[in-house]
């Protein structure tokens, strides 16, 4: 059993997103944490001192940790925000800004 | 726009007031942050997801299923991702004020004649070795992501930390696919006996809950710890260890396990910055409330888990009662209580249930022990517990002192995530912490106010 079964899920048919560059499949409706771990991916963010990698933490908008870069926009919780077809999603090193 | 009542928070207490409020002739909005209502107790798939089994993720669904019909044939206007970062009083009543969808930058006001916060809570955890590694979640997020984007975090999950959320999320997990290698709870279940006659209704719950544990073969450690979570760039495992009766770790008693997943908690603290920037009077970290619901400004009400955090029963009991109330005040009234008898019955028993609970379920005495000096304890500012322990060394007595000198709780979470750590490490109670803005607000958007208010010249 995985979740989409367990909750009975039809979804309409994936879409492409990429990350880093690598193409990722995303389900119609999830945000970019979903379809990232989806895609197996649990970090995309390296902190602005040690460097460390961060993903989801508290899931619901409240921690920051999420951070992303989604068509070229930094500092997006990637929590919250849905993913759409053709979604460019990098990594976000720091800030995420040239700085 | 202009309303009767706004409601901030569609969760379980924003949804019964809404509904009562709006039955009983008020308009009503109801302004929430994410796409649809529910709050986080009653998150549901995205919509793109067309889930037909909702309920197997979800408990109580059938109180939830009125709440949404009920809801659909309403007059409540709802407000989706409306971010509200501000409610400011003025002459004409609270104005809320919000910024609109994922990206919060574009702004959007309510104004109202009454509001209710019903803003919910967030989850504490308390750091140890190795929490900010990816794989290591809250309990409620990995919860959250499963509910509402139907998607787990790896294939092998811990549970642990202390408190009744990690039932449902062990039993969650795993009935998701997802192997749960342990559920690890801190406190001592001969507790929870102690105080078996305030909790005897909650009993049958408990009982769901030790059946789906044994079916899904999930071990249930309890007065164990996870004293360090293991891994270079994600988690690869978890050290666990038996507690004594003093919450120190028992020596000789440390086991690994492999696990891809650490699903923590330790506990609920309410969202209370709306109430405190409206200038109403707080009960240690939580909103101070009459039996009505009422705070101590005008015009503003208060439920659910902002008021003290007791679970979506007691936050559905007082909502209804506060928007019962509302409706009253609003037409000039004087409410009958006799009128919502039923729900402040309600409301006196979980309360009761909340405190048998909280007394229960602590985080173990000496957790502070366990926090190494090379243990980040501001995941924002990446402010170690050695840093931390210098400025307490240098005569920083609390965590506002802390702050200044270390920028423990400057960042972007403006302190949630951090608060209760330094506050455990200084050895002080938890205070409030006072934050203007809800939430981080593009500095747009505040100019704009600014040109507003000029406009219409001082206030």
């Amino acid at each position: 059993m995985n979740p989409l079964e367990l909750a009975g899920a039809g979804p309409g048919p994936a879409f492409e997103v990429t990350f880093d560059g690598r193409r990722i499949e995303a389900l119609p409706g999830r945000t970019v944490a979903a379809a990232l771990w989806a895609a197996g991916v649990t970090s995309w963010r390296t902190t602005r001192g040690g460097g460390r990698p961060r993903g989801v933490f508290c899931g619901i908008g409240v921690c920051f940790d999420c951070l992303v870069t989604v068509n070229d926009r930094p500092n997006q919780r990637a929590c919250l925000v849905p993913a759409r077809p053709g979604d460019v999603i990098r990594s976000q090193e720091g800030t995420g800004r040239a700085d | 726009m202009r309303t009767d009542l706004a409601v901030i928070g569609a969760g379980p207490a924003g949804l019964a007031a809404a509904l009562a409020a709006d039955r009983r002739g008020l308009r009503v909005a109801l302004v929430d942050a994410a796409p649809e209502p529910g709050g986080q107790f009653y998150r549901q798939p995205a919509a793109g997801l067309r889930a037909e089994r909702p309920q197997a993720l979800h408990h109580q669904w059938r109180t939830w299923v009125g709440l949404r019909d009920r809801l659909a044939t309403s007059s409540v206007r709802v407000l989706s991702e409306h971010h509200v970062w501000c409610v400011e009083r003025t002459p004409d009543g609270p104005a809320v004020h919000a910024l609109l969808g994922p990206e919060q930058e574009k702004p959007a006001e309510v104004r109202a004649t009454a509001v209710l916060l019903a803003t919910g809570g967030y989850e504490t955890v308390l750091p140890f070795p190795g929490w900010t590694l990816p794989g290591v979640v809250t309990a409620g997020g990995a919860q959250a992501m499963l509910k509402g984007g139907l998607v787990v975090p790896g294939r092998t999950a811990v549970v642990a930390g202390t408190g009744p959320l990690l039932l449902p999320v062990a039993t969650g997990l795993a009935a998701a696919g997802v192997r749960v290698a342990a559920l690890v709870e801190s406190a001592d279940p001969g507790r929870l006996l102690r105080h078996a006659g305030a909790l005897a209704g909650k009993l049958p719950e408990g009982a769901g809950y030790a059946a789906r544990l044994l079916r899904h073969r999930v071990p249930f450690l309890a007065r164990h710890t996870v004293v360090r979570a293991h891994g270079d760039t994600r988690l690869t495992g978890v050290t666990v260890a038996a507690l004594d009766a003093h919450g120190r770790v028992r020596p000789g008693t440390e086991r690994r396990l492999p696990c891809d997943t650490l699903a923590v908690s330790h506990g609920m603290l309410p969202h209370t910055d709306l109430a405190e920037s409206l200038g109403c009077r707080l009960d240690g970290l939580t909103v101070a409330v009459d039996a009505e619901q009422r705070t101590d400004v005008p015009g503003v009400w208060a439920a659910g888990e902002a008021t003290g955090v007791g679970g979506a029963a007691l936050a559905l009991a007082e909502g209804h009662i506060a928007g019962r109330s509302i409706a009253a005040r609003l037409r000039g009234t004087v409410p009958d209580p006799g009128e919502w008898a039923p729900a402040a019955r309600a409301r006196a028993r979980m309360r009761g249930y909340a405190a048998a609970l909280d007394a229960a379920y602590a985080p173990p005495a000496h957790w502070t022990d366990r926090v190494t000096d090379d243990t980040v304890v501001c995941r924002c500012e990446e402010v170690t517990a050695g840093t931390v322990r210098e400025a307490l060394a240098l005569g920083a007595g609390d965590a506002r002192t802390v702050k200044l000198l270390t920028r423990a709780g400057m960042g972007w979470c403006q302190g949630r995530m951090c608060e209760p750590a330094v506050a455990g490490l200084a050895g002080c109670e938890p205070a409030p912490s006072r934050r203007p803005f809800a939430r981080p607000v593009p500095l747009g958007v505040l100019a704009e106010q600014h040109e507003q208010h000029t406009e219409r010249g001082p206030s």
